[in-house]
């Protein structure tokens, strides 16, 4: 063949297989990117058809929609401070999803989450803000961690459907929050809304500078990416990518799968624990009712939709906060029910999950089938 | 009404009356998700089905008057949402586990969407036979109050048991439900036996929703279910896909959700809200002790992703 690598034609060839390369390169990466927007546009479309059909104008409602999330500083800090505990929420699904896990009961890690750290906060009163403050995020993390870390335990050594369980235990913790907030944890001050003793203004966490945004959408997105990090470019990350493509091959491996199970339902678990402390810190001042406001069950829908790619989930979360706070404009200006924001999530939902179903299948992403070039 | 004081007794009788009362919902799930998990699928979408169907029956209902009329239209609005799950998970890739999260979500948005004209207004009840006539103690006649869709669940309960053993039906769903290759060697389409057994699954929860709004408790809130709608899925597991088995399960969690509210009437108040987690607690024990790691559960559709 040395012949031919002195032949003038080399050159060209080489030249087109790095210009063919980069076009097979940015093919394969291209699937991932537009079946998920493509089903966004389908799933707008579907529900424009639905909000035709009960006689509202679908132009009007984005446009609305847009406003209200998106169309000036105000409502964007709105938006991001709504997305902020999706963040930490998805993580609670898209963690465990690695493995081949469906954890849907993210929102009791979430409740107690915020239980534990407003009883810390409330005991420690007259400590160092930083000490407490720090230990309210640790203690949230932890008894979220502990919650789903027990559904991954129950999973692997008990095979314990993690779906269901999941979602009992989420049932169980928030029954264990309103005892704990109308009974032992409350504060005889607070007569409509049963709430434990409020907070210390020192140990509130408190907003970006310079905007209307709390710390937590910086606790978030670090969280997301370092959920990235390790998913991608550990040695953990790699077992677990293995475990969940095949629970089988990874255990023939060698690979500790239990241990691993359990650590990321137990990382899972402490996010949204977080997330639950950020929302007592942050928001609330104490822990009530009003912690089990949904975020866990808005953060599936962020999973899904980001494909548990954890760097996905920030400008997804962040859409959805915008479609969620929009939701209030939506309904005085349009006269439709707070509900509409929820049909329209249900339906992106459901397109998103068909579009699963297209992967592959076309040949334009795939260049091993590409006709060749005479 | 008139209570006459028969102590702690009070406990068990309403309990009873409770578990009757509270059942009815799980039977109904539980049987149309056992269908559906003896085919092969799961349907975790059954608690949108039941909150949309007892939606739509109230609001049938105040509109024509007529409480069957609503339970019919539950019916029908179940059938839909069952055939959806079913069509959509035949394409390859598509998640049945992940389509139902995405129902629930769904069917609650658009019960609570048609749903808020009719949070206000009154809508008729489904009829219940007095079984405690004979006794003059209201307590008595309060727990043996029994809808007529308790009984009809149970007569269901035991059609189903027979059906699914001794009817040409019953065997094609099970043959899906554990091999789709051997269906396939028969003759069968598994995807069309699913799309019909999610379908009649969908339907049977819808009629549970209906209960729900129209009997017990018997208005419409958007509160108005508690989780009966993936308890039922888990309930199916414990009674190990028997219908019979679904029926005791059924009688079990009632009586559990009805502990709370029985100590409550008695007077014992303390720690009501753990009591109402009861049934939760229960599920959660009974799936931990009768699931193992080493042997796939007995009476287990070979198919079904649940159990894998």
């Amino acid at each position: 063949m040395a012949d031919t690598a002195s032949s003038p034609d080399v050159r060209t060839i080489l030249d087109a297989g790095g210009y063919r390369a980069a076009l097979e390169w940015t093919a394969r990466r291209a699937e991932t990117f537009i079946i998920p927007l493509a089903a966004l546009v389908v799933g707008m479309a579907l529900f424009s058809l639905f909000i035709l059909a009960v006689g509202k104008s679908p132009v009007q409602l984005y446009e609305t929609m847009w406003r209200g999330g998106f169309g000036s500083w105000f409502s964007i800090q709105n938006s991001l401070s709504r997305g902020a505990p999706l963040l930490l929420a998805a993580l609670c699904v898209a963690l465990p999803a690695r493995l081949g896990l469906v954890v849907i009961g993210g929102e009791g890690a979430i409740v107690l989450g915020g239980v534990a750290a407003a009883s810390i906060g409330v005991g420690l009163n007259g400590a160092p803000s930083f000490l407490v403050v720090l230990l309210m995020g640790v203690g949230g993390a932890a008894a979220g961690g502990i919650w789903i870390g027990a559904v991954g335990a129950l999973r692997h050594y008990r095979a314990v459907n993690e779906t269901i369980s999941s979602l009992l235990m989420a049932y169980i913790a928030i029954a264990l929050m309103n005892h704990l907030v109308e009974g032992p944890l409350r504060d005889p001050a607070s007569l409509n809304k049963p709430s434990t003793q409020p907070l210390a203004d020192i140990y509130r966490v408190g907003n970006i500078p310079g905007m209307e945004v709390h710390w937590g959408l910086v606790v978030g997105i670090l969280a997301c990416v370092l959920s990235w990090l390790l998913i991608e470019k550990t040695r953990w990350g790699f077992a677990a990518r293995i475990a969940g493509g095949n629970v089988r091959a990874a255990q023939v491996q060698g690979l500790a799968v239990g241990p691993l199970i359990v650590g990321f339902t137990a990382l899972a678990g402490g996010f949204a624990g977080l997330a639950g402390m950020l929302e007592v810190a942050a928001v609330q001042g104490s822990a009530n009712g009003s912690l089990a406001a949904g975020y866990g069950y808005t953060g599936i829908l962020v999973a899904f939709l980001a494909r548990h790619n954890t760097l996905a989930i920030i400008p997804v979360a962040v859409l959805l906060g915008g479609i969620d706070a929009s939701g209030g404009l939506i309904q005085r200006r349009m006269d439709l029910p707070d509900a509409t924001v929820l049909v329209l999530q249900g339906m992106l939902f459901i397109v998103i999950l068909f579009s699963e179903t297209f992967y592959g299948r076309f040949k334009l992403f795939n260049p091993d089938l590409w006709q060749r070039s005479s | 009404m008139e209570t006459t004081d028969i102590g702690l007794w009070g406990v068990p009788l309403a309990m009873l009356g409770g578990a009757i009362r509270v059942s009815t919902p799980f039977i109904f799930v539980s049987l149309g998700e056992a269908i559906t998990e003896r085919s092969g699928r799961i349907n975790l979408g059954l608690e949108g089905t039941l909150v949309f169907g007892a939606m739509s029956a109230y609001a049938v209902a105040v509109m024509t008057g007529s409480p069957w009329l609503g339970l019919l239209a539950a019916a029908l609005a179940g059938l839909c949402f069952g055939l959806f799950h079913g069509w959509i998970c035949k394409f390859p890739k598509v998640n049945d586990i992940a389509i139902g999260i995405a129902l629930m979500l769904f069917g609650t948005g658009l019960a609570f969407f048609f749903g808020k004209p009719f949070i206000q207004p009154s809508a008729p009840d489904l009829p219940a036979i007095p079984f405690g006539a004979w006794s003059d103690i209201p307590q008595v006649q309060a727990a043996l109050n029994v809808n007529v869709l308790f009984l009809i669940g149970a007569a269901l309960a035991v059609f189903l048991w027979w059906a699914f053993r001794n009817t040409r039906i019953g065997l094609m769903v099970r043959v899906v439900g554990d091999s789709a290759d051997a269906a396939r060697a028969m003759g069968l389409n598994p995807n069309t036996v699913r799309l019909l057994a999610t379908g009649v699954g969908g339907a049977l929860a819808g009629i549970g929703g209906a209960y729900l709004s129209l009997y017990y408790p018997g208005s419409w809130t958007e509160r108005i279910s508690s989780g009966q709608g993936l308890m039922a899925v888990a309930l199916v597991i414990f009674a190990r896909w028997n219908p019979l088995g679904c029926f005791a399960a059924a009688l079990l969690f009632g009586g559990a959700g009805a502990l709370g509210p029985a100590l409550q009437s008695v007077g014992v108040t303390e720690g009501y809200y753990l009591f109402y987690a009861a049934p939760y607690i229960l599920t959660l024990i009974i799936m931990i002790a009768t699931s193992s790691r080493s042997r796939t559960l007995a009476g287990a559709p070979g198919e079904l992703s649940i159990t894998k």
